[in-house]
């Protein structure tokens, strides 16, 4: 085969399942056994896997914007790499929540045309975090270090979940959250272990999303019921856990914790309840004008 | 006529296209029932994996080639794949093809997930010299499942399957 450019070498064969992979992937959980058990309120575990699959559905977004702009190329193919894990998450989790829910509302339906207070992930995935104004580089490795370390040990315990879907796709995506913890652990040793410049920029960025940080464990009321019936992680029981890891990589890295005050709530809601900053908007318009311009419109 | 397993084995994968389905470990079973119908149970690589669909469609396609056109392809998710699956045969494959195939990982120990302050210090040999010289230059590579590397024998770069 040899082809005078790479368009021609993906059209050639003429046949769209090779145009690129995924544009005819319309359902994650194709085959997959997901009768929801008996005893399960299915009105509660469809939020719960809202409230999941939004977590991995707005940072996989966030990620992407990096991608062409950051600092190197290798870095720009991890964090592509690192929002596709976490895309490929929240697809099984939303299509999960749609089929729940049982008013036919697909992924895509979930994705794009649900309003900002429909949404349900916590607030520290939404927040700009670079390379637009909000941020850089370090601010970016500053939230995938506290996101990864927070839903790594929530996926852990959510394999003994009740759920077998919730079990299944949990234990899949605890490999995946690994090797994010670990990039960004690295990433903070250097960039705090580098120049001046480079410790400066990654303490202002621990310290930009330091006070989401305690919403993270914050239950929701859905978050506790389906962790009474067996389904659900309390996130609540993750802070001592997660509190020893980030204070592993912090001391390793000679940082202290920002000592910042936690961003409140609004009449204490938070983000499990659909009340998010001012960037969610901005970035659900980013994400959704396309399919809510061309309604139905595949690429 | 070839079986259904023996069809299904010879599937290759869409992005490792010297590795059948059945190397990679991809491949969970297939099943033929009294009525004819054929159940393929495949498991995706990453939750990501862009290329689950086509596999499906490479099976169902190659099986309907075959002659049995009444197939179902099921997902399973549980366990979740590991590069312990992919066979001695693919391994091979992978070196042939300058690709470092995957070490052995076994189980992970009861407990958290260990957390991992530096990248972590494999044996990852050469492809091409084969020698043990390599430096890793980045975690993550043309797909989810390689790492890049550089040999600092023969200064050539090469990918590796990395261990999941």
């Amino acid at each position: 085969m040899s082809f005078d450019n790479a368009y021609e070498s993906i059209t050639e064969s003429n046949d769209e399942q090779h145009w690129a992979f995924g544009t005819g992937f319309d359902d994650p959980l194709s085959g997959v056994d997901r009768a929801v058990p008996s005893e399960v309120d299915s009105v509660d575990l469809a939020q719960y896997c809202l409230m999941l699959g939004d977590d991995a559905l707005v940072l996989s977004q966030r990620l992407s914007e990096w991608c062409s702009r950051a600092p190197e190329l290798e870095e720009d193919v991890a964090l592509a790499n690192i929002a596709l894990d976490l895309l490929g998450q929240a697809r099984m989790l939303l299509t999960r929540a749609g089929e729940v829910e049982g008013a036919g509302r697909a992924e895509d339906d979930l994705a794009y045309l649900r309003d900002e207070p429909e949404f349900r992930n916590v607030r520290l995935v939404e927040v700009d975090c670079g390379p637009g104004p909000g941020g850089d580089f370090a601010t970016t490795i500053a939230r995938l270090l506290i996101f990864a370390s927070w839903r790594l040990a929530l996926l852990d315990h959510l394999t003994a979940s009740r759920d077998p879907v919730l079990a299944a796709i949990a234990a899949k995506g605890i490999k995946e959250l690994a090797y994010h913890r670990d990039h960004a652990a690295q990433w903070t040793l250097r960039l705090a272990g580098g120049t001046d410049l480079s410790r400066s920029r990654m303490i202002a960025g621990l310290t930009k999303v330091w006070p989401l940080f305690d919403e993270l464990f914050a239950p929701h009321d859905i978050e506790v019921r389906l962790a009474a019936a067996g389904v659900a992680v309390d996130p609540g029981t993750l802070r001592s856990e997660v509190d020893a890891v980030l204070d592993r990589v912090l001391t390793a890295a000679a940082l202290d914790r920002p000592d910042v005050r936690p961003m409140s709530a609004v009449a204490h809601r938070l983000g499990r309840h659909g009340v998010h900053t001012e960037a969610m908007g901005y970035l659900l318009a980013e994400m959704q004008h396309l399919a809510r311009s061309l309604p139905g419109a595949v690429w | 006529m070839s079986t259904p397993q023996e069809v299904a084995e010879r599937v290759m994968d869409p992005e490792l296209p010297m590795l059948t389905l059945a190397d990679l470990g991809v491949l969970r079973g297939v099943e033929c029932g009294e009525s004819g119908r054929v159940t393929v149970t495949i498991t995706p690589t990453y939750s990501g994996c862009p290329a689950l669909d086509e596999m499906r469609a490479d099976l169902t396609r190659r099986l309907g080639e075959a002659g049995y056109h009444d197939v179902e392809v099921r997902t399973v998710l549980h366990p979740a794949w590991t590069t312990d699956w992919v066979s001695a045969a693919g391994r091979r494959k992978l070196a042939e093809h300058g690709i470092a195939p995957p070490e052995r990982v076994g189980p992970r120990a009861a407990g958290p997930v260990p957390l991992n302050l530096a990248p972590a210090r494999r044996l990852v040999r050469c492809p091409n010299c084969g020698s043990g010289h390599t430096t890793e230059l980045s975690r993550f590579s043309s797909t989810a499942c390689k790492a890049l590397f550089r040999c600092d024998e023969c200064r050539e770069p090469f990918e590796h399957f990395k261990e999941l």
